[in-house]
C-alpha cells in the first residue's frame, strides 16, 4: 500500500448526497479479477452515455478535473454494498483523498486498506472546500495527515480526526497484513497450543 | 469460578491470538472458504507481496456465483468471457497455492456454504470466514462464522487470522413448536420482520428455544443463513446430538480417538446458566405463520394470509421506502397477498438448496403440474444434493411437474450467471435477498420457503401451502 503523508492537488466538487458504491462502480464491473484497471469505469453510469461516449457535464470529464486527486463530496459518501471495488476504482483513477461530512462505515474502512484518506469535516468546512474545488486548477487543496489538517487555497486550515492506528498505518504505508505478520510468533504459539487442545481443527 | 459465558464468548475466547491495548483482537481462523468473485484480488495481492497461503489445508475453494447451472456448462462457451476468466483464476489460484479445491467438474462442487458442512469442513466451535456475507450459515453447527471483505480475505490467506473487535451478545429464542406448514425459513424471515434489517447490527445472535432444537441441521442452517439480513454478522446455534450425528462420518470430520476428543470439547459449547445477553428477542413458535415478503427489503415480511400494507401505515423514512417498494414491485396497498400472480419460481440458494428443502418442495409437487406459462427451476445446492435427489426420485417429481432440473450453483439467487429475471418478471424465490434488481434488472422477488414456492408454482399465484396439503 502506498504511504499517505501530504497531498496537494486539484479537488473535484461532487455535492450530491448519498453517492453509493453502485454509482462509484456498477455491478457489471465486479467480474474483474484485478484491483487495478477499474478507474476507467469509475462513476461509469454518470460519466458515460450507454454507448460509451463521455458526458461532458460530468465533473471528471471536464478538462480542469481530469487530474483530480481529491473529491469533495456530499453527505454519506460510499453507502450501499461492501464491494471493495469502490475504493479500488477511486484509487485507480488517481483519487487519494475524499472529503465529506460523513461516510458509510464499510467504505470508510475499506479506504484505509487501500491508501485512500477519507476526511470528515463539519458542513461549513466542506462548503468552503467545495467552493474552492469549483475553481478547478486555480485552487489546490492541501492535506497533511501527520498534522491532521486540510488547508484551502486561501490558507484557511481545518483540523480533522482520525483513528491513531489507522493514521499510523497510512503514514507508513503499512498494510494490516504486514503488521499481523510481525506477530508471527504469537500466531505460531497459538497454533502449537491448538494442535494439542483442538487437533481436529 | 469464572463468570458465566455465552456460546459466542466461549468460541471467541478460544480463538484470541493477541489483544491490543485498545481492545482490538487478532482472532485465529480455523476454516477459510473461498469463491471466485471476492478472491482474485486477494490472491493477486499475495503474489505481488511474495506471500504464501499460511494454512492451505484450512482453506477451501469452490466456484459457485458465476457458474452456469445448465447441463451444457462443461462447454466454456456457455459463460461470458469475464465470468470464465474469473472461474479460471480461481482454478489457477487454488492449484498454485495448494488449497483444497472443488472444481466445476467435481460432483462435490456447489454453493460454498453448502459444500463446507457437507464435506465436514465446518465443525462445532470453529471460526469460519468467507468473502461472502452468508457465511453465517455455518453458525448452525455452533461455529462463529461471518463474511469478510476482499482485503480481509487476503489477510486471512496470509496469516490465518483476522483483526476484529468483539460484538455484543443477542439471544433470539423461539419457544414451543412450529405449526404444520411452518418452516425454518418462516422462523428466520419472521425474526427479521420483528427486529428489522438493522436489529442485529453490532451483535452476534444465538438462536435457541424448543422450536430451534426441533429443527434438523438443514433447517438450522436456513435460520443462521439469514442472520445477516437482520444486520448481525453471525448467528449461531449450540451444537447437540443432531449436530454430532450430522457431522459424524463426513470426509473431513475427525475420526476415532480424535472424534472422541472433539466430542468432549463440543459438549462444552453452550451458553452457561446466567450468562449475559445485551439484547433478547422471544417469539412463540405457535405464532409463526407461513410468510412471504412483499417489498424490496427482507424485513418486508407478512403472513401469507395478509394484504399488501399501505405505506402510510409505517413511520419515518420507511413511508417513502415502502412507497418506492410498492412502485418497484408493481403492487397496490390492500391487495391480498394470495392474489399476487407469479410467473417464475426459483428453488435453490444457500438458504434453501439442501436435500430437505428439495424433499419438502417435491412433497407439494408430487403428481401435480406447474401453472401454464410458469418458468420454474430447481437448482440443487451441490452436486451431491443433486445426486441424492435423483436417487430419491425427487428429480423426477420436479421434472414431471414441469420444473427445470439444474446443476449446482448460486444461479438466480444473485443473477451473476445467465439465470436472471427480466424486467417486470415476478418470482417466488427460496433465496435470501429481495433487493431491487437482485435477481435481474427490474425483476420482482418474493422470498418464501420451498413449500410455499412449490405451492405458488402449482397455482400461479402466492398461495398458503396449508391449503394444498
Ligand atoms: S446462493 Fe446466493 S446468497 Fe448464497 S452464496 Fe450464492 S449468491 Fe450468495
Amino acid at each position: 500500500m502506498d504511504k499517505f503523508t501530504t497531498l496537494t492537488g486539484i479537488a473535484a466538487p461532487m455535492p450530491l448526497v448519498n453517492i453509493d458504491t453502485d454509482m462509484i462502480i456498477p455491478k457489471q464491473f465486479l467480474k474483474t479479477i484485478q484491483r487495478s484497471g477499474l478507474g476507467k469505469n469509475l462513476f461509469d453510469e454518470m460519466r458515460y452515455t450507454p454507448d460509451g461516449a463521455e458526458i461532458p457535464e460530468f465533473v471528471l470529464n471536464q478538462p480542469a478535473y481530469r487530474q483530480s486527486q481529491i473529491i469533495v463530496a456530499g453527505d454519506n459518501f460510499g453507502c450501499g454494498s461492501s464491494r471493495e471495488h469502490a475504493p479500488w476504482a477511486l484509487l485507480d483513477f488517481g483519487i487519494r483523498c475524499v472529503i465529506s461530512t460523513s461516510f458509510a462505515d464499510i467504505f470508510y474502512n475499506n479506504c484505509f486498506k487501500n491508501g485512500i484518506l477519507p476526511v470528515v469535516l463539519p458542513q461549513a468546512a466542506v462548503d468552503h472546500l467545495m467552493d474552492d474545488a469549483r475553481k478547478g486548477a486555480n485552487a489546490r487543496i492541501n492535506i497533511d495527515l501527520e498534522n491532521q489538517t486540510v488547508t484551502a487555497s486561501d490558507g484557511t486550515s481545518y483540523g480533522f480526526e482520525v483513528d491513531a492506528f489507522k493514521k499510523h498505518c497510512l503514514l507508513n504505508g503499512l498494510d494490516d497484513i504486514g503488521l499481523t505478520m510481525a506477530k508471527a510468533s504469537a500466531i505460531d504459539a497459538f497454533e502449537r497450543k491448538a494442535a494439542v487442545t483442538r487437533p481436529w481443527a | 469460578m469464572t463468570a458465566p459465558k455465552t456460546l459466542y464468548d466461549k468460541i471467541w475466547d478460544d480463538h484470541v491470538v493477541d489483544t491490543s491495548e485498545d481492545g482490538t483482537c487478532l482472532l485465529y481462523i480455523d476454516r477459510h472458504l473461498v469463491h471466485e468473485v471476492t478472491s482474485p484480488q486477494a490472491f493477486e495481492g499475495l503474489r505481488m507481496a511474495g506471500r504464501k497461503v499460511h494454512a492451505p489445508e484450512k482453506t477451501i475453494a469452490v466456484p459457485d456465483h458465476n457458474v452456469p447451472t445448465t447441463l451444457d456448462r462443461a462447454n466454456a462457451a456457455t459463460m461470458t468471457e469475464d465470468s470464465r476468466i474469473q472461474v479460471a483464476a480461481l482454478d489457477k489460484n487454488a492449484r498454485d497455492f495448494g488449497i483444497n479445491y472443488y472444481p466445476v467438474s467435481d460432483i462435490r462442487q456447489g454453493i460454498v456454504h453448502i459444500v463446507g458442512p457437507e464435506q465436514g469442513w465446518t465443525l462445532p466451535g470453529m471460526t469460519v470466514v468467507c468473502g461472502d456475507s452468508h457465511t453465517a450459515t455455518h453458525g448452525a453447527f455452533g461455529s462463529l462464522a461471518h463474511g469478510i471483505g476482499t482485503s480481509e480475505v487476503e489477510h486471512v490467506l496470509a496469516t490465518q487470522t483476522l483483526i476484529q473487535r468483539k460484538g455484543k451478545n443477542m439471544k433470539v429464542e423461539i419457544t414451543g413448536s412450529l405449526r404444520p406448514g411452518v418452516t425454518a425459513k418462516d422462523i428466520t424471515l419472521s425474526v427479521i420482520g420483528a427486529t428489522g434489517t438493522a436489529g442485529g447490527t453490532g451483535y452476534v445472535i444465538e438462536y435457541c428455544g424448543q422450536a430451534i432444537r426441533e429443527l434438523s441441521m438443514e433447517g438450522r442452517m436456513t435460520v443462521c443463513n439469514m442472520a445477516i439480513e437482520g444486520g448481525a454478522r453471525a448467528g449461531l446455534i449450540a451444537p447437540d446430538e443432531k449436530t454430532f450425528a450430522y457431522v459424524m462420518g463426513r470426509p473431513h470430520a475427525p475420526k476415532g480417538a480424535a472424534w472422541e476428543a472433539a466430542l468432549a470439547y463440543w459438549k462444552t459449547l453452550y451458553t452457561d446458566e446466567g450468562a449475559h445477553f445485551d439484547k433478547v428477542v422471544t417469539i412463540r413458535g405457535e405464532d409463526i405463520a407461513p410468510v412471504v415478503t412483499w417489498g424490496t427489503s427482507p424485513e418486508d415480511v407478512l403472513p401469507i394470509t395478509g394484504a399488501v400494507p399501505a405505506p402510510e401505515s409505517f413511520s419515518g423514512g420507511k413511508v417513502d421506502a415502502a412507497q418506492r417498494s410498492l412502485d418497484y414491485m408493481g403492487l397496490t396497498a390492500g391487495q391480498k397477498l394470495t392474489d399476487i400472480k407469479i410467473d417464475t419460481v426459483f428453488i435453490g440458494s444457500c438458504t434453501n438448496g439442501r436435500i430437505e428443502d428439495l424433499r419438502a418442495a417435491a412433497a407439494i409437487l408430487k403428481g401435480k403440474k406447474i401453472a401454464p406459462g410458469m418458468r420454474a427451476m430447481v437448482v440443487p445446492g451441490s452436486g451431491l444434493v443433486r445426486a441424492q435427489a435423483e436417487e430419491e426420485g425427487l428429480a423426477q417429481i420436479f421434472i414431471d411437474a414441469g420444473f427445470e432440473w439444474r446443476l449446482a450453483g448460486c444461479s438466480m439467487c444473485l443473477a451473476m450467471n445467465p439465470d436472471q429475471l427480466s424486467p417486470g418478471e415476478r418470482c417466488a424465490s427460496t433465496s435470501n435477498r429481495n433487493f431491487e434488481g437482485r435477481q435481474g434488472r427490474g425483476g420482482r422477488t418474493h422470498l418464501m420457503s420451498p413449500q410455499m414456492a412449490a405451492a405458488a408454482a402449482v397455482t400461479g399465484h402466492l398461495t398458503d401451502v396449508r391449503e394444498l396439503v
